[in-house]
């Protein structure tokens, strides 16, 4: 158990650091879908198979489709990576966050998980967390607005098209 | 220090927080800052279940991580809608030469 998680950590590590490395657009949403299925994978391996199911779903499914349908509308776009801060700094600052995140946690660290009792989840989601369930409706409701405003196009008035 | 999984599960969060918050700092093209975000996000996500499960509070942990992916997804959706306007409109998805906001 414990090498499977290290396998599939150090998978999560390297398509993620392929997702920012790479140049290409349409490359970097592939490595991002498989961080996320791999996310899933970890996930399901904590005992969550219903989160797993739809993070595989929706995190490595739908947003891939959304990333490749956006990226062929707007286009590739080569940019040349010039940071808005020195390199150094951004690297220190990134091992900061790192260090004190682990330093933080640091008392989980020998913890052993307890055995799960289970089967409670839909009655959880449903019964106690009801504002997130509207929540999550309202979202939805603003995700339909944004793929609108992803396949929307711009109009054209009459005396516009006349004069092109 | 024998290994453990939280211990395992913690080194993951942290690396990929990590990785996330590079990629958010050093991209320029407005579509590899979403894919930062999501990244970021996924980190976040592993630390919710995983907070559920060490703590016992296994449910509340599943839910919190359910309605994160659900924002997540809405985020990623509306911040690409508007990357593919702001190129319909003005042409480019540099940052840099997004600063001014003018046409």
């Amino acid at each position: 158990m414990l090498y499977i998680l290290i396998a599939v950590g150090l998978g999560i590590w390297i398509c993620a650091i392929q997702a920012i490395r790479v140049h290409r657009l349409l490359t970097s949403a592939i490595w991002l879908a498989g961080a996320s299925a791999l996310v899933a994978l970890m996930i399901y391996l904590l005992d969550a198979p219903e989160v797993a199911v739809i993070e595989l779903s929706v995190g490595a499914g739908l947003v891939t489709v959304l990333f490749v349908f956006a990226i062929n509308i707007a286009g590739e776009e080569e940019l040349a990576i010039i940071p808005v801060l020195p390199k150094p700094l951004v690297i220190i600052l990134i091992v900061v966050n790192a260090v004190l995140l682990i330093v933080l946690n640091l008392p989980a660290f020998g913890v052993e998980l307890p055995p799960v009792l289970g089967g409670q989840f839909t009655k959880t989601m449903w019964q106690e967390r009801g504002l997130d369930i509207l929540l999550q409706i309202v979202l939805i409701y603003s995700g339909v607005l944004g793929v609108l405003g992803l396949l929307s196009e711009k109009k054209i008035h009459p005396g516009e098209e006349e004069q092109a | 220090m024998t290994l453990s999984i939280p211990m395992i599960m913690l080194l993951v969060v942290a690396g990929v927080v990590a990785i996330g918050f590079y990629g958010l700092i050093i991209s320029r093209n407005l579509i590899k800052v979403v894919i930062a975000m999501q990244i970021l996000v996924k980190g976040s996500l592993l630390a919710l279940v995983l907070a559920g499960r060490t703590t016992g509070k296994v449910n509340l942990g599943q839910s919190m991580a359910l309605t994160v992916i659900i924002a997540d997804t809405i985020v990623a959706v509306i911040a690409l809608a508007l990357a593919v306007q702001i190129r319909r409109y003005f042409g480019t998805l540099d940052l840099k030469s997004l600063t001014t906001l003018r046409r």
